[in-house]
């Protein structure tokens, strides 16, 4: 469950979702976003650039699903994913999770809702979302697709894992100060069935239009990128490069790590054998076998959190620096559009016409700089949740590591002292 | 095997003012320990290895490998060594062509292993092949460990050959070829042959062979798995490595990070760079296991040198049975048992009265020659059983002994990698929190 507070300190908790849930309904309109430009909160850019105070102990938690975590008081939403189901049709086999909400917001009619979710569903929201505020950072979805050679679509590691991330998805959603309060969100936590609100929104025609004037602006390009943007840029560039190593260099780990236990386990039994031919030397090669053993299993079970923790974080920040990338593009577009439709000032002759047009700028104008102080803002938020999040998953991995040495090291111990007080004289060897 | 044996470890060896019974009681101790030893005062250790260069038996160019040994007196009273050894170089051959003649020569005994001739079950940093210096070093103290326990051994340790080997830098190889060892080594084939048609072989003797067989196996399966495992291991360790160094790239994109993750990646470096020394140490039990994977060769021969005593004496007095039988043929004319001599001399015409009263001599002689063939047999076999049982006890006993501390060495070597990964991963783990 994600904890930490959901809005930041500067503004009313309790007014600040109602304004929000006021103008989010007129999401409809294509100019939604100067709804949202006019209102002077979103205005000050310093909403969003306060740090989300978050305790490393509940970030910590945040990856322990089955137990139970420290909450702040702030908090009005909960959201849980579980309870993976198989479903067979004629057509196909898909698997759907349960969403669980919890909340005391009032746009919610009830307090609790419980709703099955495919993946499918998850990535309308992410589209939603996106399309709605193109330049804040949504936090990324699993893969689409298994990768080659890692896991079976159906395996029960695949599903648990992609189980968390859709969790962690969700989550970050609810605590983000503006998507947890989007309409979209709200449908996607309470609607019995999706299909019919996926179906509405902008029009397809109208979508293939936002798409070709993208995709024509990006070819234009935008003639000077501002200073911080181009930063931000390189950033994620080399950030992308780093976090791609270290997945591999995990996942290598990880690999390395199973073969060894498996090895480690291979020796015990052997042992055992050669303790049924002696007589002296049976005592310390049972003790020798069974020491093998547990070490063997330890080795397994720290395995296990490098591949069910460290990993998955590890490539969640892999997935999000395209949607860095992807959120950086769409901010330079809205600018590209912009310079457009200057350009085209110039070659306007009428009055009324260049008016129009100069209307439209002025427009595009609002939208820009909110587009760009939404997503400074947001930058600071999700580098301050990175930190948090790789410092957290670091710490504990290493933690984990620690404990399984100890663990060793208690068996290794106690097989010594074993044979000590079993030794009459004489044998010196043993103060290490 | 030798767990204290450092590289320039000596053994003091020897101390003549022990009475018998001491002598009995220094046999049950350790060599290392109490220097149980009856090689009258002489520090013994190989303490360098040196590649050569030079023209072999068949006059090619061949490299190889020689190592000095050296010998110390030891004053007996005061039990301090002179300072100056003396010392000559033998290579890897010479120390096999004495072993073997130790074979020979005391077929009763169980004779300790040379360290290996080829480097086997390694796992793939270490070389295989003979001329790397790690191998030749490990080589250097398996000798040194050889020649400590002939030294220390109640009956080899008196040879003069042995005291030849360690103290005559010319013409050891004469010397211990005019013993004619090497004509007196019983063939394999000979050895094999008494194996399958021996009848009343010694129970207990069969069991060790029996349990050599068994040893020899768990100890290689061990040794196998253990190869796997250190391969691994290096692996883990190793590719943590990669951490330090993306950890370092990654610090200089970072401002607040920056110096936790840069710290942090020193930890991994170390991490990975530890594995080396702790391989290292590893390497030497799996040395003490294969003395004893060895050995175990030494003690089947032991057991097969029985058999072929037994194979003999028994040879003798089926070949005393049927003489005796003959004897009794002759004298009553009856042909109990099927000959070609019989059938010749039925279809034949039997023969004269002056040639079988010939034949009867004949017989009587041999039959007393065999007798006392049956005699020196059985009491050649009772011998080597007395001796050889005892030597197998006394091999039982250090066997158990070495294993125990071996394993024990090997619980301290665990420790000590655990408490190195403790430290390390703490301290990653406060560079972590600072990110």
């Amino acid at each position: 469950m994600m904890s930490g507070t959901v809005t930041d300190n500067n503004t009313p908790t309790a007014t600040k979702p109602e304004d929000l849930a006021g103008q989010v309904l007129d999401l409809d309109e294509d100019d939604d976003l100067e709804v949202f430009s006019k209102d002077a909160t979103f205005m000050d850019g310093s909403s969003f650039n306060s740090p989300m105070p978050t305790s490393p102990g509940s970030m910590v938690n945040q990856y322990k699903f089955e137990e139970e975590e420290e909450v702040p008081d702030t908090k009005d939403i909960f959201v849980t994913v579980d309870k993976p189901e198989s479903h067979v049709t004629a057509i196909e086999t898909f698997i759907t999770y349960r969403v669980l909400t919890k909340t005391s917001r009032s746009e919610f009619d009830s307090s609790e809702y419980e709703v099955r979710r495919r993946y499918q569903d998850f990535l309308w929201l992410k589209g939603k979302l996106e399309e709605t505020h193109p330049t804040l950072i949504v936090h990324p979805l699993p893969e689409k697709f298994v990768m080659k050679g890692m896991m079976e679509r159906f395996s029960d590691d695949f599903v648990e894992t992609r189980k968390r991330a859709l969790h962690k998805f969700l989550n970050r959603i609810a605590d983000h100060p503006v998507l947890s309060c989007s309409e979209d969100f709200k449908i996607f936590l309470t609607a019995e069935e999706l299909g019919t609100h996926k179906k509405q929104g902008p029009g397809f025609l109208s979508r293939i239009g936002d798409t070709v004037r993208a995709v024509a602006a990006s070819v234009r390009g935008v003639r000077t990128r501002p200073e911080e943007f181009i930063a931000i840029q390189d950033y994620v560039e080399a950030f992308s490069q780093k976090m791609t190593s270290l997945d591999k260099v995990t996942q290598r780990i990880i690999k390395e790590q199973k073969e060894y236990s498996e090895e480690l386990g291979e020796g015990s039994p052997v042992y055992t054998k050669w303790s049924d031919i002696e007589d002296e030397l049976m005592v310390p090669l049972k003790l020798m076998a069974s020491c093998l053993d547990r070490c063997h299993r330890e080795s397994e079970e720290q395995v296990l959190q490098l591949s069910n923790s460290l990993l998955p974080t590890l490539h969640e920040y892999v997935l999000c620096t395209d949607t860095l990338k992807a959120v950086l593009r769409r901010r330079d577009n809205i600018q590209a559009e912009l310079e457009a439709k200057t350009e085209t000032l110039a070659g306007k002759k009428t009055e009324a016409e260049a008016e129009v047009i100069k209307e439209e700028i002025d427009k595009m104008d609002d939208r820009l700089e909110w587009a760009n102080n939404a997503l400074k803002a947001d930058w600071n938020r999700w580098q301050e949740r990175m930190r948090a999040d790789l410092r957290s998953v670091f710490n504990r991995t290493a933690e984990k590591n620690v404990e399984y040495y100890e663990k060793c090291l208690a068996v290794w111990e106690s097989f010594l002292l074993s044979q000590k007080t079993e030794d009459s004289e004489g044998d010196n060897i043993l103060d290490s | 095997m030798m767990a204290d044996t450092g590289s320039e470890d000596v053994a003091v060896i020897g101390n003549t003012d022990q009475t018998p019974s001491e002598l009995q009681n220094n046999i049950k101790n350790t060599m290392v320990e109490k220097g149980g030893t009856l090689l009258k005062g002489l520090e013994i250790s190989v303490a360098e290895a040196e590649k050569r260069t030079g023209k072999n038996a068949v006059s090619i160019q061949e490299t190889y490998t020689v190592y000095l040994i050296e010998t110390r007196a030891v004053d007996n009273v005061s039990e301090v060594a002179n300072p100056t050894p003396d010392s000559l170089w033998r290579r890897y051959s010479e120390f096999e062509i004495f072993r073997n003649y130790l074979l020979v020569t005391y077929p009763f005994v169980v004779v300790p292993p040379l360290p290996e001739k080829r480097a086997e079950f390694v796992w793939h940093k270490l070389s295989a092949d003979n001329m790397d210096p790690d191998f030749v070093e490990r080589r250097r103290v398996g000798l040194e460990n050889f020649l400590l326990r002939v030294a220390s051994h109640p009956v080899l340790s008196n040879d003069k050959i042995f005291y030849s080997f360690l103290t005559q830098e010319q013409g050891w190889k004469e010397v211990v070829f005019e013993t004619g060892f090497q004509a007196k080594a019983d063939s394999r084939l000979k050895a094999l042959n008494a194996t399958f048609r021996v009848k009343n072989p010694d129970k207990r003797f069969a069991e060790m062979k029996h349990y050599g067989d068994e040893l020899q196996s768990v100890i290689s399966q061990l040794l196998r798995v253990r190869a796997r495992v250190a391969d691994r291991l290096y692996g883990v360790y190793k590719v943590h490595g990669n951490y330090g160094r993306v950890f370092s790239e990654w610090s200089a994109i970072e401002k607040e990070m920056g110096d936790g993750l840069q710290s942090a990646g020193h930890h991994m470096d170390a991490y990975a760079a530890s594995i080396d020394d702790i391989l290292e140490e590893e390497e030497h039990y799996a040395d003490q296991l294969k003395e004893y994977l060895f050995y175990t060769e030494a003690l089947r021969a032991v057991c097969r040198k029985h058999e072929l005593c037994q194979f003999e004496l028994e040879m003798a007095a089926q070949d005393l049975i049927s003489k005796k039988q003959q004897r009794e043929e002759l004298a009553t004319g009856t042909v109990r048992t099927f000959s070609l001599k019989g059938m010749t001399s039925k279809l034949f015409g039997q023969e004269t009265p002056e040639q079988r009263e010939t034949k009867l001599k004949t017989l009587e002689t041999q039959i007393e020659e065999g007798e006392e063939m049956v005699k020196e047999r059985t009491a050649e076999c009772d011998e080597f059983v007395k001796n050889a049982w005892e030597d197998i006890e006394r091999f039982r006993e250090q066997k158990d002994r070495d294993l125990k501390e071996a394993l024990i060495s090997y619980a301290i070597m665990q420790i000590s990698m655990c408490k190195k990964g403790i430290q390390v991963w703490n301290n990653a783990k406060e560079c972590f929190s600072k990110m």
